[in-house]
């Protein structure tokens, strides 16, 4: 996985948000010092200004605009009484404390000459970077709901190819990410992924019948996001070195991780 | 007027150079939070719970929000006091800062391995957590009865070379009568309040939001139950009390030192913000010029 760069606390300010369909959100901050040390895959540790709500929001990010210092975030509010909700009424204009960039992204690995990178839901906007980022040849695979398809033109541009799927079959192929891909007949030389727990756990099976390596990107309730307060541990094959049980700390050692190396 | 206020504060005959220290279970070993303050401005630094062998902890989710304030059920995860050593405590050693190993077992024999096996170490104080709400045994099963108390005290007093704090749970009926035991076991210290026991339901999904149902709850939303407790534990014992629960700036600082804390303890703030500890420590000292105190022992109790 990719080594993070450092981490600083600045104040951003809000330059744009928009509601891109019901319940996701596209927010854009101006964010220089985040964005300059940032790769696809990592995140930012967005603090509200209400401060009963003590603890940062853990939001990955979609992909920066590094001449401009823009950070894009795209997020789904979660509930009424959430802090997404109070973050997606934030006007232009508003400043907040970020910290970031956090964790460890993606790796551009041009080692593989066809990846498929496999978003789900709301872990589609973190691919949108990784796209622009990665040098080769690259397949979005696109796993939404319904027919509410955010960020879609955006990977049209930025991807070789674009397979998606729909829950609910109201656009393309009606299923999961799996059967888009199975639907086109594609097997890539690697599968890069971000989604909900059900869908990772689909991949990293089907990659390792066929050999395939598999890098997945993992959420889990956070505290602190930089690795001391052990919230937001996963299951590791192994014994992890730092914790010497068998937890990795998805802020720290992930959010990216080889399929291989995590129980799901 | 003085603009030099003196910061120093002594506890158990050990000088801290401020009186802001770490919460144990907040801030690692502190190397993750090295990056971004100088560990070198803290009093001290207070480690997660060390225990004789590599602890997994509690299933996921271990974390839940809640107004001001967070749930954490982490169950005292940690890699064993033989990495701890090798590793962890070298780490800390590097900084010009006071080193408090927080000490955790499932019964009184691993509480006491532990405590053996850092009396040659590096090691300016132990802090022996008998408040964890979040494991099944040890923890806040040795802080819940005052007998329990005193004699898990006087058992790690008789192998420890360090000063010893005892850390005691704000789940009992009487907060004194805790400082008391702890006080006639023998202990340097105490310190106060680790978690108060809640929960959190998920209506949504009809399951509890921690895996493990219950948590400690932390952050401002506990604070005047702090407060409180210190207030009464300062009253109660001769040892120094150190304050904790709830500290979000210096403001709350400077109330649990005029409640009667000796040296105070910085936790769930550091999530919101990871220089806070310096913070605070810097807020004192402006606190101090702005009031005329010349030294931190003139607003240990200074309330009435």
């Amino acid at each position: 996985m990719k080594e993070q760069g450092m981490a600083v606390k600045s104040t951003c300010e809000i330059v744009s948000q928009k509601k891109l369909c019901p319940g996701i959100f596209d927010l854009r901050l101006n964010g220089p010092e985040i964005t300059k040390e940032a790769s696809a895959g990592q995140f930012v540790n967005l603090f509200l200004n209400d401060r009963s709500r003590i603890l940062p929001r853990p939001l990955s990010i979609c992909e920066t605009d590094k001449e401009k210092g823009i950070l894009r975030i795209v997020y789904r509010v979660t509930g009424e009484k959430a802090g997404t909700a109070e973050l997606s009424g934030y006007l232009p204009g508003t400043r907040m404390e970020v910290l970031g960039p956090l964790g460890n992204g993606f790796l551009s690995d041009e080692r593989y000459p066809d990846i498929a990178v496999v978003g789900g839901g709301i872990g589609i906007p973190p691919l949108l970077g990784l796209c622009r980022e990665l040098p080769g040849k690259k397949t979005a695979v696109l796993g939404y709901r319904d027919h509410s398809l955010f960020l879609k033109e955006d990977f049209e541009r930025t991807a070789d190819r674009l397979l998606v799927a729909t829950e609910d079959g109201s656009y393309a192929v009606r299923g999961n990410v799996l059967d888009a891909m199975e639907a086109a007949e594609y097997v890539p030389s690697c599968i890069m992924a971000c989604g909900p727990l059900p869908m990772l756990r689909a991949l990293k099976m089907w990659a390792g019948q066929r050999n395939i390596p598999c890098f997945i990107s993992m959420e889990e309730r956070m505290a602190c996001g930089i690795g001391a307060c052990l919230g937001c541990v996963v299951r590791s094959v192994k014994t992890d070195p730092h914790s010497q049980v068998k937890n990795k700390r998805v802020c720290r050692d992930g959010p990216v991780f080889d399929a291989k190396e995590i129980e799901l | 007027m003085n603009q030099k206020p003196e910061m120093k504060v002594t506890i158990a005959g050990v000088e801290l150079k401020n009186p802001v220290m770490t919460s144990s279970g907040t801030f690692g070993s502190g190397q993750e939070y090295s990056e971004f303050i100088d560990l070198s401005k803290l009093g001290a630094v207070v480690t997660k719970g060390v225990s004789n062998v590599p602890w997994e902890g509690n299933p996921t989710p271990r974390i839940a929000e809640t107004p001001s304030g967070m749930l954490n059920a982490i169950g005292l995860q940690n890699p064993g006091m033989e990495v701890f050593i090798k590793r962890d405590l070298p780490f800390l050693k590097k900084y010009d800062t006071k080193i408090v190993v927080n000490v955790c077992g499932h019964t009184e024999k691993e509480y006491l391995e532990v405590v053996d096996r850092l009396s040659d170490e590096p090691a300016d104080f132990l802090e022996i957590n008998i408040s964890c709400p979040n494991v099944k045994e040890g923890g806040i099963a040795f802080g819940q009865d005052p007998k329990a108390v005193e004699k898990i005290t006087a058992e790690v007093k008789k192998h420890a070379k360090q000063p010893v704090i005892m850390k005691l749970s704000p789940n009992v009926t009487d907060i004194r009568i805790m400082a008391k035991a702890a006080e006639a076991g023998g202990a340097d210290a105490v310190s106060l309040i680790n978690t108060i026991t809640g929960m959190k339901i998920d209506i949504d999904r009809r399951k509890f939001a921690l895996a493990n149902k219950t948590g400690g709850l932390s952050g401002p939303a506990v604070k005047p139950v702090a407060v409180r407790m210190v207030y009464e534990a300062s009253h109660a014992v001769k040892i120094p009390v150190i304050g904790m629960g709830g500290i979000a700036d210096a403001s709350d600082a400077v109330e649990f030192l005029l409640a009667g804390a000796s040296a105070v303890s910085v936790g769930t703030a550091s999530f919101a913000n990871p220089y806070a500890a310096v913070e605070i420590a810097d807020g004192i000292r402006e606190y101090m010029i702005k009031y005329q105190f010349e030294k931190i022992q003139d607003l240990v109790g200074a309330v009435g």
